[in-house]
């Protein structure tokens, strides 16, 4: 694509998160798990290391937390990388009688072009439109 | 022995500051020491966590660049046929530039900017047929609207990379601050570029093509016969008014040149020409419902203003009222596959039009009415 040299530097997609970002992830997870042992260890054991337990509680929720958010946060990115388009339509009618057929678009339909006899009057079918229909949800806002 | 005086004061003072407690005493350096990083390194802080955010759209770029391209050139093999591989050819196109003219007289700038995007036409047209001989003239301008949209996402994704370079070079919060805050914008418009490439390698009708349906929709199952540039006129009947519809000759990728083809109409009619009404897909602000119709004074044409320059000349030379309708849209769902309700508002606007021909002209009048925008995917 005549990319000159400093298109080495550019950023290169990458293929899903990396192994190195999956270790810091399952290394801050396990680290929590260990914290929240201690936690509960502290507990359970001795009622004068409230505060210590307390910390370690705290510690671990927090590292639960990022490490959970990071692996979904991953996750995201490799689904946002897909380009999703609505599926297109196609819409044939007949003039004479009525009858509507919406089908998948299919390369080489365009409007206005004869699609065949129809079969129910056997006259000639009409593309009449061709769209994609974007389900978007109902937003409740004020203006 | 001043040593032992001096520990024995400073050390009940550090304490009452930072507690007794182990945990208080880590917690208030971790705090202090987090406080002086972030009063020196903060803005760097700040910037690092906006180049990370640049370099995530632009390795998003490079992915919808690099699809489009693998797109492109999927279909240039499959409808064109070439002997060899179109790729070396694709990617020369790909980096293809046009120099605007010189606008420091602006007087005489428009016909210089319309012999610029003629040869720019005639140019890729003639690369098109070279990449794809066996491809029929709707499947070119199909291509040539492919490889444009192509280019379009490549010329995005190479100057976010420049940005991007030139901030990790200088460190410059500014500079990178400019490209990271025009980013949801810039995306935006990349992956509608996406889905119009999309749309353009399988023919499929973009929102832009709206106002094309609108006058397609009126001059079906009429005569009609062939005007400048790509464009076709039927002339129809409505309320006693006779009706010159135009439209840009489809189904294939096609916006013609609608300047010329209503001259050619005002010409032919000595000028006697009652009203113009041009229809045309237009932006929609945030809030307002795709698909909505509204009227309006002025000419509808967009692009590089070359056609809209050529439209208003006549006006003021023969002294012709001009209406518009258009139908609002998405700037993103104007390059992607038509929406529903694009296509639903398609009656409402012939209502309009009519509406307007029979309050703002009389009977036996000629008006004229013009579809704006891109054929592709519908014939007429």
């Amino acid at each position: 694509m005549g990319e000159d040299s400093e298109a080495k530097e550019a950023p290169e997609p990458p293929q899903g998160a990396s192994s190195y970002s999956f270790a810091i992830i399952f290394i801050t997870l396990a680290l929590s798990l260990v914290a929240l042992f201690i936690a509960i260890g502290a507990f359970i054991g001795n009622q004068h290391e409230l505060v210590y337990a307390s910390v370690f509680l705290i510690i671990g929720f927090v590292g639960l937390a990022s490490s959970t958010y990071m692996l979904v946060q991953t996750r995201g990115r490799v689904m946002r990388m897909r380009i999703e388009i609505p599926p297109v339509m196609t819409t044939v009618t007949c003039q004479k009688c009525g009858f509507k057929n919406v089908r998948t678009f299919e390369r080489g339909d365009y409007v206005f072009k004869q699609a065949g006899p129809c079969p129910k009057c056997n006259d000639t079918l009409l593309v009449s439109a061709i769209y994609r229909e974007v389900k978007e949800k109902p937003k409740k806002e004020m203006f | 022995m001043l040593k032992e005086v001096k520990n024995v004061t400073i050390m009940p003072q550090a304490a009452q500051l930072l507690g007794s407690d182990p945990i208080s005493i880590a917690f208030q350096i971790i705090f202090t020491v987090v406080f002086v990083v972030f009063i020196f390194y903060g803005q760097r802080i700040q910037m690092y966590v906006m180049l990370n955010e640049v370099r995530n759209s632009l390795i998003r770029l490079k992915y919808i660049r690099d699809e489009g391209r693998k797109a492109t050139i999927e279909t240039i093999k499959e409808l064109g046929k070439p002997a060899a591989d179109p790729t070396t050819r694709v990617d020369q196109f790909l980096d293809y530039i046009t120099i605007p003219p010189e606008a420091m007289d602006p007087s005489g700038v428009v016909w210089k900017l319309e012999h610029i995007l003629d040869v720019q036409d005639t140019r890729f047209k003639d690369e098109v047929k070279l990449m794809a001989p066996q491809a029929d003239p709707t499947q070119i301008n199909n291509l040539e609207n492919s490889l444009e949209a192509a280019m379009s996402l490549n010329l995005i994704y190479k100057v976010i990379r420049h940005y991007y370079m030139l901030g990790k070079k200088t460190y410059s919060l500014y500079v990178i601050m400019q490209v990271q805050m025009a980013l949801p914008l810039i995306m935006r418009e990349a992956e509608a570029l996406s889905a119009a490439l999309k749309a353009f390698t399988t023919g499929q009708p973009i929102g832009d093509g709206a106002g094309q349906l609108v006058t397609g929709k009126m001059i079906y199952g009429h005569e009609q016969r062939k005007v400048e540039k790509d464009y076709v006129v039927s002339t129809i009947q409505i309320e006693g008014r006779t009706v010159h519809v135009l439209k840009a000759e489809g189904p294939g990728g096609n916006v013609g040149k609608p300047g010329e083809a209503i001259k050619q109409i005002i010409e032919e009619n000595d000028g006697k020409i009652a009203s113009i009404i041009t229809i045309d897909a237009a932006q929609k602000l945030e809030g307002e419902s795709p698909g909505e119709v509204a009227e309006g004074i002025g000419v509808a044409i967009g692009g590089p203003g070359v056609d809209q320059f050529k439209v208003e000349e006549e006006l003021v030379k023969y002294k012709i009222p001009i209406n518009a309708v258009v139908i609002k849209e998405d700037i993103g769902d104007a390059v992607s596959p038509m929406r529903k309700e694009v296509t639903d508002a398609v009656d409402v606007a012939i209502e309009s039009v009519k509406r307007v021909i029979k309050e703002r002209t009389k009977e036996g009048d000629a008006v004229i009415v013009a579809g704006i925008g891109n054929s592709i995917g519908i014939g007429q």
